[in-house]
């Protein structure tokens, strides 16, 4: 049959079309390295696609006309055979005979088949000379190559028995219709072929559309990661994905870079300031160890080593544990508590120690704020900041600790939250301004206060406590004396913390004019 | 007291057994978690003081756990050089009575350990009445007398006499001072606590000819009657 023919055709160009491919991913992975590439996978999910979609688009093609014409012969040899046996019944052999010439003269296209045998096989009627041997039964089709007036063709033919054991056979020649279907069987693979060559073309440019997508993006990342981290990616401004992938990866970047910042502070601080203690205790520890005069003089050095140790561990610890909330990772603790308790609670703690001082501590706070945070870690900066206080305040001064809910000023009005604002202001001698744009900087020491014991890191806590609960610090000065405010967001619930990293960076500029903002360093 | 160590550096155990053993205690030693786990399950110790970190796959808190699994309520005091805030609560949930980071003073660690060797023998019975000397302490009417006559306290005062008094006889360091009486777990720079037990000795101990608060170089203080 026919389709034998279509079937080999199909096969030769499958595997062409697989030298095809094979050329192709030589070529891919000369470029990006083969199947790894998202690139290739993409142009090869489309090209695979659209070839296969368009591969059954034309098999339809194909089987819907072939088809057609077959069942177009079928039909007529059946009306044909129908026709020529009602003749039988009515006039009997001689009349379908009679018909059969008929028929085959009227024939113009010449392609009608007839024969009509007796019941030894003798032709009686028909442009056939004998009986085929192939056709046994009847009511099934046949196909027969048959010679016929020189010349040979190819037939679909069937059988008919009719009474007294005559047999007619009806047939077409279908030559004709054979060299129609090879034509459009020749149209249609080439279009296939065409099809191959524009799906390649398509994959091609999908992968280089894909690459081109991808590219800005790969190119940036190495540089970062090759050590340039002050490159970002480009957003085309038309806010579509390829934007918005953009824009994470800045925001990412922007936190990486100021992680490693902090990062390079604390090794920074560790190199230059842990380095005086240490080389303290060591020149002691050393100079002990060979011109201490008795044992008295040997103990007294050794304990003053380890206190010089026990500071630097004090030190340390302080360092990591800025470090640490900088990097964010310390909300887990984070829970609801009443923050008047904890303020009177420290103030509580402090007072005797301000009172041998003849200072008085004065609180001022409502009945109770609910806050939501890092209980241990308020603590912790509210005590840092007393403690200052207290250093700082003269004999006789007052220390004034205040808490107050306001209106949130970082919110910039988007959702008017509302803050709580933590103070602790003192009559000292304050901080010149230039010293309050350093005052929380790691180490930083006010010269004013070098011969005040501590080492330079508490407002640093304060500052990245303060960070974590999203609020800001600032320091307000007053005449005499130092106030230092916290302004905590009291609905910190839901909001995090890179978000308000920003906030500060925007809202700093409103307050200039009053008084010194600290900028987060991370 | 019977105290196991399990701490797989050398110096750091040889110093703590030999402080532990000098101030009058039984130390068993082991420098790693399987043997550490097997003298722990096996044996009866008061206080085992454990690191965290240790060789031979079994870590402190798996041996923690695997006591407490067996109810097994031995005083365990984890010495750790994981400082973070996270790790003392993860330390302290899997069942530590207490946690000592590193670098750490000895005379911390050794005032700590008896204060929980001393905790687990008297946990049985709820007091209502503390007595050191001529001090007396009742912690139902919360009333303070000594000799006789009435002591008149803040509360704060009260609750950091009470410490000292339930830990009388032990030496009492500045730290478990601000943990055990204001759940503070961080360092003040200044000292705080000294002026609050100076404070607690104007009422306590100066009207009277012996002084019931001392003073411990290095380490603390100690409430004591001798």
């Amino acid at each position: 049959m026919i389709p034998v023919h279509s079937a080999a055709n199909r096969r030769n160009g499958r595997t062409e079309n697989r030298k095809n491919r094979r050329f192709s991913y030589a070529a891919f992975r000369h470029h990006i390295g083969g199947l790894r590439s998202a690139g290739v996978r993409f142009a090869l999910g489309y090209a695979v696609l659209f070839w296969v979609s368009a591969v059954m688009f034309l098999s339809v093609i194909w089987w819907g006309t072939a088809g057609l014409l077959e069942r177009q012969v079928e039909a007529s040899v059946s009306a044909d055979a129908r026709a020529l046996s009602e003749r039988w019944t009515d006039g009997g052999l001689s009349a379908l005979a009679l018909t059969i010439e008929d028929r085959l003269e009227d024939n113009v296209d010449d392609d009608a088949l007839y024969l009509l045998v007796d019941p030894h096989g003798q032709r009686v009627a028909g442009n056939l000379s004998a009986w085929p041997g192939d056709v046994a039964m009847s009511g099934v089709w046949y196909q027969l190559t048959i010679r016929r007036a020189g010349s040979r063709g190819i037939a679909e033919v069937q059988a008919f028995d009719l009474p007294s054991g005559y047999r007619l056979l009806v047939g077409r020649d279908v030559r004709g219709r054979t060299n129609l279907r090879r034509l459009l069987t020749d149209t249609l693979l080439w279009a296939w072929v065409v099809i191959t060559i524009l799906t390649l073309v398509g994959a091609l440019l999908v992968r280089n559309m894909f690459r081109r997508m991808i590219s800005s993006i790969a190119r940036t990342t190495s540089a970062i990661a090759h050590g340039d981290m002050g490159r970002r990616m480009n957003v085309s401004g038309r806010g579509d994905e390829l934007d918005e992938v953009a824009e994470a990866i800045n925001e990412m970047l922007d936190r990486i870079a100021r992680l490693m910042d902090g990062v390079k502070q604390v090794s920074n601080a560790i190199a230059h300031d842990l380095r005086t203690p240490i080389t303290r205790a060591r020149t002691q520890l050393e100079y002990a160890a060979l011109h201490a005069p008795d044992e008295a003089a040997l103990r007294m050095a050794i304990e003053n080593g380890v206190n010089d140790l026990d500071n630097i561990t004090t030190v340390f610890e302080a360092l990591l544990r800025i470090a640490q909330i900088e990097a964010g990772s310390r909300r887990s603790a984070f829970a609801s508590f009443d923050l008047v308790t904890v303020l009177q609670d420290i103030v509580e703690l402090y007072e005797p120690v301000a009172e041998e001082q003849e200072i008085r501590v004065v609180p001022r706070m409502p009945e109770r704020i609910s806050f939501y945070g890092d209980r241990s870690m308020i603590q912790q900066a509210i005590s840092n900041l007393l403690d200052n206080a207290i250093k700082f305040s003269p004999h006789g001064g007052t220390i004034t600790v205040s808490a107050a809910i306001g209106p949130d000023l970082s919110h910039d009005g988007k959702s008017p939250g509302q803050a709580t604002t933590i103070a602790v202001t003192d009559e000292g001698m304050g901080m010149s301004e230039a010293d309050l744009d350093r005052a929380s900087e790691r180490f930083f020491r006010a010269d004013s206060a070098r011969n005040t014991p501590g080492s330079g890191l508490g407002l640093s806590l304060v500052q990245a406590i303060v960070q974590l609960h999203g609020g800001i610090l600032q320091f307000v000065r007053r005449s005499p004396g130092l106030s230092v405010e916290m302004q905590l967001p009291i609905s910190g619930k839901s909001k995090e913390a890179p978000e308000t990293d920003m906030k500060q960076d925007s809202q700093s500029s409103h307050h200039q004019d009053r008084s010194v903002m600290i900028q987060p360093h991370i | 007291m019977r105290i196991l160590l399990v701490e797989d550096d050398p110096t750091v155990r040889s110093f703590v057994a030999k402080g532990l053993t000098e101030t009058g205690h039984l130390v068993e030693q082991a420098d790693n978690g399987k043997d550490g786990l097997f003298l722990a399950v096996s044996e009866k110790f008061d206080v085992i003081i454990l690191d965290r970190m240790l060789p031979g796959g079994i870590d402190g808190l798996r041996i923690l756990e695997t006591l407490r699994a067996q109810s097994n309520a031995t005083p365990v005091l984890i010495l750790s050089a994981l400082a973070d805030v996270d790790d003392r609560v993860a330390g302290l949930k899997s069942g530590s009575d207490d946690y000592l980071t590193k670098p750490f003073a000895f005379s911390e660690l050794l005032a700590r350990v008896e204060a929980l060797g001393r905790r687990g023998r008297n946990e049985a019975a709820p007091q209502t009445k503390l007595e050191v000397g001529g001090l007396e302490m009742d912690l139902l009417s919360r009333s303070v007398r000594r000799d006789g006559q009435k002591i008149d306290l803040q509360p704060r005062e009260f609750r950091l006499l009470e410490f000292l008094m339930r830990h009388a006889g032990q030496v009492v360091t500045r730290t478990m001072l601000l943990e055990g009486v204001w759940d503070y777990h961080f360092d003040p720079q200044t000292n705080v606590i000294d002026v609050h037990v100076s404070r607690l000795r104007q009422k306590v101990d100066k009207p009277f000819s012996q002084p019931l608060i001392q003073t411990v170089r290095n380490s603390g203080y100690m409430l004591r009657a001798d």
